[in-house]
């Protein structure tokens, strides 16, 4: 293997250096120094994803094993802009004395889960997609055990380990079934060799339980609202936001390219379920009142507007998904860093907290409306742009009805999100949360955030540059 | 830069500038100035527009401009303007520039309420110039959610209520009609040319009737929510109640108007076949709105419900004009549109400058007040009789053409429904005469009363700007309903031709 061949995996490779950089600050720092580990291991980051945004050439390695082209690389790319704002946003919590013991544990996880997600995007056969899954998923519960003293905490690990392990499972048996009926695990191997027989029905099925236990899909979902409330705030947006993204990748590309033929199954499948879930994650979002597992629910139902985009199978569709989960991660990571900021200064995390916010603490509002409009799909805020090219999407395919039953659903979505920007700036309260100025991360992660609002919408090149690369069936 | 563009440019710059005012002296200024700004590019547009009209530039689009926007899924950012389009931009810009003045006291968070009230005017212009259904529709929106805010904040009586229902029910309108505008998408171009979102090629292609028969309904009443069509138009009454003045002024004028535009303009003119086979349903609906909103402004004692409710009536009118299918009758309802806006506009500026002396909008508790203010009292009664139809007032030019039109539909079914819609003539003059009489008239009912004053010098500019306009489309109808003609007649033979092969099958 020649060395150009081993720079395909440049974006997984530059991210292993920058996780043995951090470990290398872990070890030589120590005392007062310790803290340097936190600029180190955002600045390492910083620079592995900006070298990951350089041009790369398509190809395939390990026998097929691997394989990268430009679509992928944007699909790592936007991960990796989620993950650099939530480092920057983790600065002022990491730095908190109560953390002082376990500071690079967090960006080492972070970064080992997103090196396997990269593979697994990456994957060109069941064995590949099978190990980035599982190095994606299984540190992401030492994750949201993070707060070792809380028992919230421990339990959300607890409950995130098992329940991925029951799903991966599930999954792993439906891979059996497919390398037992075709006797190939690569991706385009099983797509040729596939006939639709009801042992491979059933493997479709198994396959996609596992992953939607990922996507956290109504009925998969209800490991989701513990874990994500136990979790520390950071873990949870990136729970939400970062893993489900990559999950609804690889998934919606592996139905696209093995199992195209099997159209007619899975259609059905995620017909029923994307009404499902956004209809009861919007019902259950109504009633939280803290305001984590609030977002939490609302991912639900977020989630469940992706498959509209899959279920199409057009390749409007597989743009509209990577779109929508850009916008997605800049809205939600706008919310949950106002989430994160107010809980780090006042511990305060249920909505009523949030009462007259606006009058004390104005900016910190105004970023939560523009992020829960964008969550919404109000214009002119990108989240509108996302939704309706989801919209129109399955639209292209002729699920009008789909299209109508999720757009009545928005309104549902509109309301609950109202109801926050209700309290922040029409509900009168005595006790406001007192002004208080957030650090300089906080509000560079947040202005990013916000800009990605408002630009991602209005400049159509970027929507043009991913639909350049995208395919349907 | 284009004219057209100026319309939602200049708000946009007034919007960054109040974000800079340091008081509410700054502020109302800036709003003030950005506003006459405004007005002035309305004359301007229409003096351009009599110019290319007279220098026999016939296309039924004038100042067309077109910039790509997502390539790919061919989205516009299309700009054009019909003697509809400038009718409706010259309304609102009066209004809002009205809408200013009548907010010129504004107490609390000052930048924020303009700042919120001019985005929604930025919205409504850039309506009106659009003519790609995608910029349409996001600009629809942008001026339905400021209304959030504006009612929640600076409202009164139940207003974190009102807020939240008008909200809802509208973008439930709107969520209906983005998936009749995604088919309308995806139906323009049935011999496989390139999809569009442009109003004028789908005018051109011909969409199957069967996809126009699901796709006109939701997209008739996602206007039509907006519209104050019955059953949907429940938002209106509490909506407008809980709203502050300057509000109430711009959506009851303006924005129920951009439901009957938008439902005449996209829904019956792009799928004209469905818009005739259906137009006797949605008129039986409307119908039951006119005579429904007037009963119901008789039973209200709260003048902003009255008010409220004769908008359910008028705006009613509106869309029984434009589903008569006839020039008359259609024309009427645009002129109804402009007449409507400018009357209710006038209307919730007086209640809301009464409201600001007395402290209470309930007739019951008030009297007399033409003896204590007499120039506030006088307007009343003017938009009083514009409302009840009075000849030399525009409501009467507006109302007198609908029902003209009406009667040329010379069958029973059409007979019956415009015999009961005018019957709300009567109503209206019930409701109305009665306020007159309990509110201007009588004696004073509270000793407080004497030492209110009459209306001062910002006042007068919005409710004297207001006047003129009522009067001045009352006596010189022409002028209006000659700029509307010229370009009715195209969507005309649009909706009438697809509607001859369809009428003779539909027997009532």
């Amino acid at each position: 293997m020649s060395f150009e061949q081993v720079l395909l995996m440049r974006n997984e490779l530059v991210l292993v250096i920058a996780m043995l950089i951090v470990l290398a600050a872990e070890i030589f720092l120590s005392g007062n120094n310790r803290k340097l580990v936190i600029p180190i291991a955002v600045g390492a980051f910083a620079i592995a994803t900006i070298i990951a945004w350089f041009p790369q050439p398509e190809g395939v390695i390990f026998g097929g094993m691997y394989q990268t082209d430009t679509l992928r690389q944007i699909m790592k790319n936007v991960l990796n802009i989620g993950v650099l704002l939530i480092f920057i946003q983790s600065m002022p919590w990491l730095r908190k004395p109560e953390q002082n013991f376990q500071m690079s544990e967090f960006y080492l996880i972070i970064i080992a889960t997103l090196i396997g997600m990269g593979f697994m995007i990456s994957s060109g056969d069941f064995l590949m997609f099978y190990l980035g899954l599982e190095t994606a998923t299984i540190p992401v519960a030492a994750l949201a055990a993070y707060d070792k003293g809380k028992r919230k905490s421990a339990e959300a690990g607890i409950k995130l380990i098992l329940s991925s392990a029951l799903s991966s499972g599930i999954l792993l048996y439906g891979l059996s079934m497919i390398y037992g009926t075709t006797g190939s695990i690569y991706f385009h191997e099983v797509a040729n060799a596939w006939g639709n027989t009801p042992l491979q029905m059933l493997a479709v099925v198994f396959f996609m339980s596992g992953m939607f236990f990922k996507l956290s899909i109504v009925p998969f979902h209800f490991w989701t609202a513990d874990v994500y409330e136990g979790a520390p705030v950071l873990v949870t947006s990136y729970l939400s936001v970062i893993s489900k993204a990559a999950a609804a990748f690889i998934f919606m590309i592996i139905l696209f390219k093995v199992f195209p033929t099997s159209i007619e199954l899975w259609k059905n499948v995620l017909y029923a379920l994307t009404i499902i879930t956004i209809t009861l994650g919007n019902i259950f979002a109504i009633r939280q009142k803290n305001m984590k597992r609030f977002l939490a629910f609302s991912s639900i139902a977020q989630a469940g507007f992706i498959l509209l985009g899959i279920i199409g199978g057009n390749a409007m569709g597989m743009t509209a998904v990577v779109y929508f989960a850009l916008i997605y991660i800049f809205s939600n990571l706008a919310a949950f860093g106002v989430v994160a900021a107010i809980s780090n200064v006042t511990g305060k995390e249920y909505m009523n907290d949030y009462d007259g916010l606006y009058r004390t603490n104005p900016k910190l509002s105004l970023v939560m409306m523009l992020a829960l409009f964008s969550l919404a799909g109000i214009p002119p805020v990108a989240g509108f742009f996302g939704k309706f090219f989801l919209f129109m999407a399955a639209a292209k395919s002729g699920y009008y009805i789909l299209v109508l039953i999720a757009v009545i659903n928005t309104i549902v979505s509109l309301y609950y999100y109202l109801l926050v920007v209700k309290a922040m700036f029409v509900n009168k309260n005595e006790h406001p949360i007192a002004w208080f100025k957030s650090d300089w991360a906080t509000r560079i992660a947040l202005i990013a955030s916000v800009l990605g609002i408002i630009a991602v919408g209005l400049i159509s090149h970027i929507w043009e540059y991913i639909n350049a690369f995208s395919f349907g069936i | 830069m284009d004219i057209l563009t100026l319309f939602v440019v200049i708000p946009t710059l007034t919007v960054f500038a109040i974000m800079f005012a340091k008081n509410l002296e700054q502020t109302r200024m800036i709003s003030a100035v950005g506003m006459t700004a405004q007005l002035i590019n309305a004359v301007r547009l229409i003096i351009a527009y009599y110019d290319e009209r007279n220098a026999g530039n016939t296309a039924d689009f004038l100042f067309q401009k077109t910039y790509v926007w997502f390539d790919s899924l061919n989205i516009e950012y299309a700009i054009g303007i019909d003697g509809i389009g400038v009718a409706m931009i010259a309304l609102t810009a009066v209004i809002i520039f009205t809408g200013v003045f009548a907010s010129w006291t504004m107490e609390d968070l000052p930048k924020e309420f303009f700042i919120s009230l001019i985005i929604l005017a930025t919205g409504v212009f850039g309506f009106f110039i659009s003519l790609d259904l995608f910029t349409m529709f996001l600009f629809y929106e942008v001026a339905v959610i400021p209304m959030y805010l504006l009612i929640g904040i600076w409202g009164s009586g139940p207003k974190e209520y009102s807020a939240m229902k008008l909200t809802l029910m509208l973008m439930g309108g709107s969520a209906v009609l983005m998936v009749g505008l995604i088919g309308l998408y995806f139906y323009s171009a049935p011999d496989g040319g390139e999809l569009t979102f442009n109003v004028i090629e789908i005018a051109k292609v011909h969409m199957p009737i069967e996809a126009q028969r699901f796709f006109f309904p939701l997209t008739f009443v996602g206007f039509g929510v907006l519209g104050a069509l019955f059953p949907f138009h429940t938002w209106s009454p509490d909506g407008h109640a809980s709203a502050p003045t300057a509000v109430s002024m711009l959506h009851a004028g303006v924005l129920m108007k951009l439901g009957s535009y938008g439902a005449f303009r996209v829904a019956m003119y792009l799928m004209p076949e469905a818009a005739n086979e259906m137009s006797w349903f949605f008129l039986i609906l409307v119908t039951v709105s006119v005579v429904y909103g007037a009963f119901g402004a008789v039973m209200q004692k709260d003048l902003k419900y009255i008010n409220a409710y004769s908008s359910v009536s008028h705006c009613g009118l509106i869309l029984f004009g434009l589903l008569m299918l006839n020039k008359t009758a259609i024309d009427g309802a645009i002129i109804q549109m402009i007449s409507h806006g400018i009357m209710t506009a006038l209307f919730f500026a007086l209640i809301g400058m009464i409201y600001g002396r007395t402290h209470t909008r309930l007739i019951h508790e008030m009297g007399g007040l033409l003896k204590v203010m007499p120039f506030l009292s006088a307007a009343y009664v003017i938009a009083g009789l514009a409302s009840l139809g009075l000849p030399g007032l525009s409501g009467f030019v507006a109302e007198m053409t609908i029902f003209v039109g009406a009667f040329q539909q010379n069958d029973l079914f059409h007979r019956v429904a415009t015999v009961i819609a005018a019957s709300s003539i009567v109503i209206t003059a019930v409701y109305i005469l009665r306020v007159v009489g309990i509110l201007l008239q009588g004696p004073i009912k509270n000793d407080k009363y004497f030492k209110l004053s009459d209306a001062t010098w910002f006042e007068r500019v919005a409710v004297i700007t207001l006047i003129v306009g009522i009067a001045g489309i009352g006596m010189f109808p022409y002028f209006l309903s000659d700029l509307i003609m010229d370009s009715l007649h195209p969507i005309m033979d649009h909706i009438i031709e697809a509607g001859k092969p369809a009428l003779s099958q539909v027997s009532l």
